[in-house]
């Protein structure tokens, strides 16, 4: 799939995808499966110790849970070198997770403790590392897509063949400053991979209420941005996607939209009942579709793993999220000086 | 050991809530994910999910009850291999559960009601000497301000200049005439007309590590980017608990120039000074527009430096020297006197000028200061002053509500309130939109006259 960019030329095709298709799902190695299964699971079990937390008390204010979008980062990460950049909104700690950022770090942060990632300043919707290259953990819906391209254009300014990932979900495919962004990536060729990750609810809006075109893989075309559509809840089509976008990226060609067409099994936010869609759907997504599972049937049809094998891959995983949960909620509280550091240096 | 499961708090200001429905049973077998009761908040019924897996071995909390505190005990889930009929044992059977199970993070209620120590202060160094015998080179501000880009584009790679018209064209107010000749189209950057988006850009690589420096065409439009200058470059080093800031710098003009009515035609300074996060600098000659503009770009901070268009073509004296910055921070005093102090800052300082002159005439010996800097505010200068004069007197040509003078007054009035004679006189552009119409427009902005009546009526002739 690498080089299906270079076999793709500019066979301008009116589907807006400019002579791409979608690759086929990548064909996964047995570690690539086991990598893929602890990744994903470790985002979900995080995410669900996050949402017990929450609801402890021990993390406050909003809480965006990635349950369900797992094979979206997974996927994505499969396909960096060292030195791409990731950014994204709010719904972060599946990004920061899959750039390795520390569990105890991230956790430590939703509680507010002097051991988070920002010393407990930031929260939930803020959490950076320069060190590994995540750039955030934006609050605005939208802002983190100027500055994803910001992140490409010190990229192509520096010509170090590294590639931004700027993440956005299907409401931020509306705002104004979206676009403005596409038609600088498209017009300087940055490095930037636009993915869209399409949950269909912006809140509780469906992306049918809210979208004139539905279809975001097109909606680079008024900037000769080409897009896919990409089964966002297989992290094999993922890998592809990734493989195939970062290729295109660092060969010069400049920007490419994916439409990561995924779900997110609980609300907007903790507060969020999702009235506005049925538990059917939901239930839906869940037994059919679910990432994890699909990794998990793959590997036991292969024999890859046994169903013991992989209880101690969760119990592993668990122990992690605990160690992390444990931390978090005993890390003592930011010392009351810092209120007045890091606000200019 | 069986796990509690707890009266979940689902949204940031729930304290309690209804349990109105088990949708699991006692020994029903539960995995991580199934829906297992629906709560009442005070917002909406929300579903609670088992976060673990085992069997429910007991309902504490019957369907129907309300008012269940968050954090109470409202079943028990025995894990694998433990025995569901003796986990429940001895829980639920003590009432106050709740409040023992309270979470951490109380220490905030008690801090929060006791007086929050100040900001810790820095130190400002003071203007570097200039040698004597230095040339002085009659510069305007726009050659100054260009000057300025030029020296610290050679001194480091990582600066780059972009905004509308800011190569090909030259500037539209001809600032960067020349850059794009020297530096190349990949240091000097014309963007599209977008400001949302090259604000945006701009922030996201000063976050990667390089210098921007973004030109508004003015900052009229810069409104259009005021969240990003805002939420992400002057927000995000303390959101990152110091680990990512934004070396950025935006300029251009600001303020009323002429005839361009209300939606061209307003100061920022008073708007920008209020983001903790930002420098802003707004210079009034040529030599401190260089100075600062250097020492701008040499910030790790965002700065906005505010400009004007009726100054750039004014010339000053610019200190010939080879590397000359100035300290952001610090206020200049224009001319010492004795008998009142009139502070200003950007154009604001040709009213105070005009006025000073004047007013010697009349035998009242002036002392005027240039702010230079709005963000962060030298009121030890100003203070200083005041202490000698006992009067002051602010000029600037922004709105009056919460002006930059407003707060000068504001904080004079706290620190040295017993040094003053008279009450501070604050003078700003009128309460009311930029008119297009010539006579109207004098009207709207300050004038020299203003400022010999403030003058005169704190002084009591």
């Amino acid at each position: 799939m690498a080089t299906a960019a270079r076999k793709a030329p500019a066979k301008s095709k009116s589907d807006g995808k400019m002579g791409l298709s979608a690759p086929k799902p990548a064909e996964f190695t047995k570690d690539e499966e086991l990598a893929a299964y602890r990744h994903m699971l470790l985002i979900r079990r995080f995410e669900e110790k996050a949402g017990q937390l929450y609801g402890m008390g021990f993390i406050g204010g909003f809480c965006h849970l990635y349950i369900g979008q797992e094979a979206v980062v997974t996927g994505m990460k499969m396909a960096l070198i060292q030195g791409d950049q990731m950014i994204t909104a709010y719904r972060d700690h599946g990004h920061m997770l899959a750039m390795e950022l520390s569990p105890r770090g991230v956790m430590a942060e939703l509680t507010g403790r002097r051991g988070g990632l920002s010393r407990g300043k930031g929260g939930s919707m803020h959490m950076f590392s320069k060190e590994k290259h995540f750039y955030g953990g934006h609050g605005i819906v939208g802002a983190q897509v100027s500055l994803g391209t910001g992140l490409a254009f010190a990229n192509r300014y520096r010509d170090n063949n590294n590639v931004s990932l700027t993440y956005f979900g299907d409401g931020a495919a509306n705002q104004g400053q979206v676009y403005e962004s596409f038609n600088m990536a498209s017009l300087w060729k940055l490095p930037v991979i636009y993915i869209i990750e399409n949950n269909r609810y912006a809140m509780g809006t469906s992306v049918s209420r809210s979208s004139a075109e539905t279809d975001f893989s097109h909606r680079g075309a008024s900037f000769k941005i080409p897009g896919l559509q990409v089964d966002g809840m297989d992290v094999r089509a993922v890998k592809a996607a990734g493989d195939l976008a970062t290729e295109w990226c660092r060969a010069g060609n400049g920007p490419l939209i994916l439409e990561m067409q995924t779900y997110r099994y609980r609300g907007h936010s903790m507060s969020d009942p999702a009235k506005y869609r049925s538990k059917e759907e939901v239930q839906k997504m869940r037994s059919e579709h679910d990432p994890i599972e699909q990794v998990k049937a793959r590997l036991i049809e292969k024999k890859w793993a046994t169903e013991d094998e992989l209880k101690t891959v969760d119990k592993e995983v668990r122990d992690i999220v605990a160690d992390a949960a444990e931390f978090a909620q005993n890390d003592a509280e930011p010392d009351p000086s810092e209120l007045w550091t890091d606000i200019v240096l | 050991m069986p796990i509690e499961i707890l009266m979940p708090a689902l949204s940031p200001t729930m304290e309690e809530g209804n349990l109105s429905k088990w949708l699991k049973n006692e020994g029903d077998k539960v995995v991580a994910g199934d829906v297992i009761a629906e709560i009442e908040t005070d917002k909406a019924t929300m579903e609670v999910e088992a976060v673990d897996e085992g069997t429910l071995a007991k309902i504490v909390v019957p369907a129907g009850t309300e008012g269940v505190k968050v954090n109470a005990v409202i079943a028990v889930l025995a894990v694998d291999g433990e025995d569901v009929d003796k986990a429940g044992e001895g829980i639920g059977e003590e009432p106050p559960k709740a409040e023992t199970a309270a979470p951490a993070p109380a220490a905030a209620k008690s801090e929060a009601s006791a007086p929050v120590a100040a900001a810790p202060r820095t130190e400002i160094a003071a203007d570097p000497d200039i040698p004597a015998g230095t040339e002085m080179v009659s510069t305007t501000v726009r050659e100054a301000l260009r000057d300025a880009m030029a020296e610290e584009m050679r001194r480091d790679g990582d600066v780059f200049v972009m905004g509308e018209e800011v190569a090909e064209y030259q500037g539209a107010y001809k600032i960067t005439q020349g850059l794009l000749q020297e530096f190349g189209p990949r240091r000097v950057v014309d963007t599209p007309i977008t400001e949302h988006g090259f604000a945006g850009v701009g922030v996201g690589a000063a976050m990667a590590g390089l210098k921007p420096i973004v030109e508004f065409m003015t900052f009229n439009f810069a409104m259009q980017a005021i969240d990003q200058i805002i939420n992400s470059a002057a927000k995000t080093l303390y959101m990152s608990g110091g680990q990512m800031g934004a070396p950025i710098v935006f300029r251009g003009p600001n303020g009323a120039a002429a005839r361009v009515a209300a939606q061209h035609s307003q100061c920022y300074a008073a708007w920008y000074s209020h983001i903790p996060g930002l420098k802003v600098v707004m210079p009034y000659t040529a030599a401190d527009a260089k100075g600062l503009l250097k020492a701008a770009i040499r910030d790790p901070n965002p700065v906005i430096f505010l400009e004007n268009e009726i100054l750039y073509g004014h010339s000053f004296d610019v200190p010939k020297l080879d590397d000359f910055v100035l300290p952001i921070g610090k206020a200049r005093i224009h001319k010492t006197g004795k008998d009142v102090t009139i502070v200003s800052f950007g154009i604001g300082m040709t009213y105070a000028i005009k006025a000073e002159a004047e007013l010697r005439g009349m035998g009242i010996d002036a002392e005027i200061i240039d702010l230079r800097t709005i963000r962060p505010l030298d009121l030890d200068t100003v203070i200083a002053s005041v202490k000698k004069t006992n009067r002051l007197i602010v000029v600037e040509e922004g709105y009056p509500q919460s002006s930059v003078g407003d707060h000068i007054a504001n904080q004079v009035s706290q620190r040295a309130f017993d040094f003053l004679d008279a009450p501070v006189i604050t003078i700003a552009g009128k309460d009311v939109p930029m008119p297009y119409a010539a006579n109207l427009e004098k009207l709207a902005l300050p004038n020299v006259g203003e400022v010999i009546e403030a003058v005169k009526a704190v002084t009591y002739r």
